[in-house]
């Protein structure tokens, strides 16, 4: 009887809505948005699957023990998770003092990127001098050139690092840099570290952004050139400062380009040593079987991420409020 | 000398301070980047050889012999470069499209958006080559190892559960659709995950470019009665197509500095020691680059609208 009365209700409501014109497009513009926001939910959550699937893989496979490795009936959470593989591989990557060697070499590096990418940037907005537009252009070119067109003569001169012939004046040879992150530091005082082009182009298009009262009110003031472009200008231009600095770090420490180049040693970038983590393990530790080894090396790759994905979620806000707000869209 | 500073006048004393300003890049540029691109064009006519003991090295000239050598005599050269740059041409437009597409999800309110554009920027992070060198490193001794078997083992129960795409396929292809735009597809749906993992600065300067259309440009639209559909085409593309540009030089660049081309000349110059030729790779390479850039740009730019 229940039922037959809903029937009822339900064949009136349809009669109403087929009738009314009105309703009829009311209804299905409502059916319209909910199948749209499925479907929106759909793609977000199949594509942020598609982005966290090889982490979760990760995770699940770096907890594993050795029964679960060779269970097939183990899927994504380990029958007996264990923390043995972590151990062994922070022992194997000399974890701690590695990770903090790389740290102050990336922030370092980092740092003097702020400092001469900004500056330059800033030179090319707000001052006028002859050649600006083509000088500028090299800015681009620098940004387009593929860093392995330069390799081979970046090698060598560090090979044999003479500027000037200074150093063989004093020392009679030139010195070999090879084998530390001393390259990477001139490079990027020099304005041409690791993605340096696009740092420049982000800061120059915001400061141009950026309104000139402020600089004339300094001026007035009786503030110096540097004062001013330290004091002032930099602090207005947060937003881009935090791009630049998420960016750089990240950049920094995942490249393994410049690190291969200079043959910069695995005690510093932790991301090298990941590569020969398996071979160290099967070695010293005399586990052989590739499945196990992979364990490691997914612990390892946990490792590794970890610090750089802390950074990013503590940044993560500023850093995407900073984008919208930055000068990367000029 | 005080004299001399007293002369100059406020335009040249800003003018050196710009200077100033730039300076250490200049000299980088033109210690690294100029003097670099010189001694590699020398490199590629001549014989480089490595003196061991002191660290220098001699030149010998021996002309265009490593240019015919790349494109006569190596094994991988041509094949290698030719694949890099049919990825790229692959890749860029999927790229773009999937990025731009991305952002206008991401740019709506919606419940729990910090924690979704959170994830999309992620692949920055994750892209690194360390990570997929040592994982590739693994796959490799997975193969030759015992594990032969569960691989083969994994790789049958994925078959079962799988969706059959070769039967989609079939289906397409019956349709009448054209096997070249059916080969397209394919590849676009296989590179799904390095198309993501690719797209997470183009996601963020989509993003950026959105969200500096004044809202006033989309009342108008709707007031004048134009469709979803409608005003993405004349609002929102014109709108973000500056920075397509912008996007489509970020990728090709990023793309080719990943490529395999990449690979194969450090491997020549750090492995076999063969300078020379690593250089004719880099050069060949760059070039080509350049020209994809400099053509697609243009192509793009002559159908570019400039608000401003």
């Amino acid at each position: 009887m229940v039922k037959q009365i809903a029937v009822k209700d339900y064949l009136a409501k349809a009669k109403a809505i087929t009738q009314d014109t009105d309703q009829t497009r009311k209804f299905f513009n409502n059916v319209k948005k909910i199948l749209l926001t499925l479907v929106q939910i759909a793609i977000l959550v199949g594509v942020s699957y598609v982005i966290l699937s090889p982490i979760i893989g990760f995770l699940a496979n770096s907890f594993s023990s050795n029964r679960d490795a060779y269970n097939p009936m183990v899927f994504v959470l380990p029958q007996y998770p264990t923390l043995e593989r972590y151990s062994l591989a922070i022992l194997r990557l000399d974890y701690f003092p590695t990770l903090v060697k790389d740290l102050l070499y990336t922030l370092t590096v980092t740092g003097v990127q702020l400092l001469i990418c900004s500056m330059v940037g800033y030179g090319f907005a707000r001052f006028d001098f002859p050649l600006k537009k083509l000088l500028f252009g090299c800015v681009v070119v620098m940004i387009v050139i593929p860093s392995h067109a330069i390799m081979l003569p970046l090698y060598l001169t560090f090979r044999q690092f003479d500027p000037l012939g200074l150093v063989s004046l004093i020392t009679g040879n030139p010195i070999n840099l090879m084998g530390g992150p001393i390259p990477m530091y001139v490079m990027s005082f020099l304005g041409c570290g690791l993605r340096s082009g696009i740092y420049i182009y982000i800061f120059n298009q915001f400061f141009r952004g950026l309104p000139k009262e402020i600089e004339e009110a300094a001026l007035v003031d009786g503030a110096g050139v540097w004062y001013t472009y330290f004091r002032i200008m930099l602090m207005n231009a947060m937003p881009s400062v935090i791009t630049v600095t998420v960016l750089s770090v990240v950049w920094q420490f995942n490249d393994t380009f410049y690190a291969k180049l200079f043959l910069i040693s695995d005690k510093i970038v932790i991301s090298k040593a990941l590569s020969s983590l398996q071979g160290n393990i099967s070695t010293l530790d005399k586990i052989l079987e590739p499945t196990l080894l992979e364990l490691y090396l997914d612990a390892g790759i946990i490792l590794v991420l970890l610090p750089i994905v802390l950074i990013y979620l503590l940044l993560q806000r500023y850093f995407i409020e900073g984008v919208e707000r930055s000068g990367i869209v000029g | 000398m005080k004299k001399k500073r007293k002369k100059l006048t406020l335009l040249q004393k800003r003018s050196l301070t710009g200077y100033l300003f730039i300076l250490p890049w200049l000299v980088g540029f033109i210690v690294f980047y100029i003097r670099s691109l010189f001694m590699t064009g020398q490199f590629a006519l001549n014989e480089l050889t490595m003196d061991t003991v002191n660290g220098g090295y001699n030149l010998r000239f021996v002309g265009l012999e490593n240019f015919l050598y790349a494109f006569r005599v190596h094994g991988s050269f041509k094949q290698v470069l030719t694949s890099s740059v049919l990825n790229m041409l692959i890749d860029v437009p999927l790229i773009t499209f999937f990025s731009l597409f991305m952002a206008m999800l991401l740019n709506k309110k919606f419940p729990g958006r910090a924690i979704v554009r959170a994830i999309f920027f992620l692949p920055i992070i994750l892209n690194s080559e360390a990570i997929q060198a040592a994982m590739d490193l693994s796959a490799q001794m997975m193969q030759g190892g015992i594990s032969n078997q569960a691989a083969e083992l994994t790789a049958t129960a994925a078959d079962t559960i799988a969706f059959d795409v070769d039967y989609l396929i079939d289906m397409f292809m019956s349709l009448g659709l054209p096997a070249s735009l059916m080969d397209y597809l394919v590849a676009a749906v296989a590179r799904i995950n390095d198309i993501i993992a690719a797209s997470g600065v183009q996601i963020i300067i989509f993003i950026a470019a959105l969200q500096s259309i004044s809202g006033s440009m989309y009342e108008v639209a709707k007031i004048e009665g134009a469709t979803a559909y409608e005003t993405f085409w004349k609002v929102t593309f014109p709108m973000v197509m500056p920075h397509i540009i912008t996007n489509v030089v970020y990728t090709i660049v990023d793309n080719f500095s990943t490529s395999e081309v990449v690979q194969l000349s450090y491997d020549v110059a750090f492995k076999e020691f063969n300078y020379g030729l690593s250089s004719v790779f880099s050069l060949v390479s760059s070039v080509i680059t350049c020209i994809i850039l400099v053509v697609v740009c243009g192509f793009i730019q002559k159908r570019t609208f400039y608000y401003n």
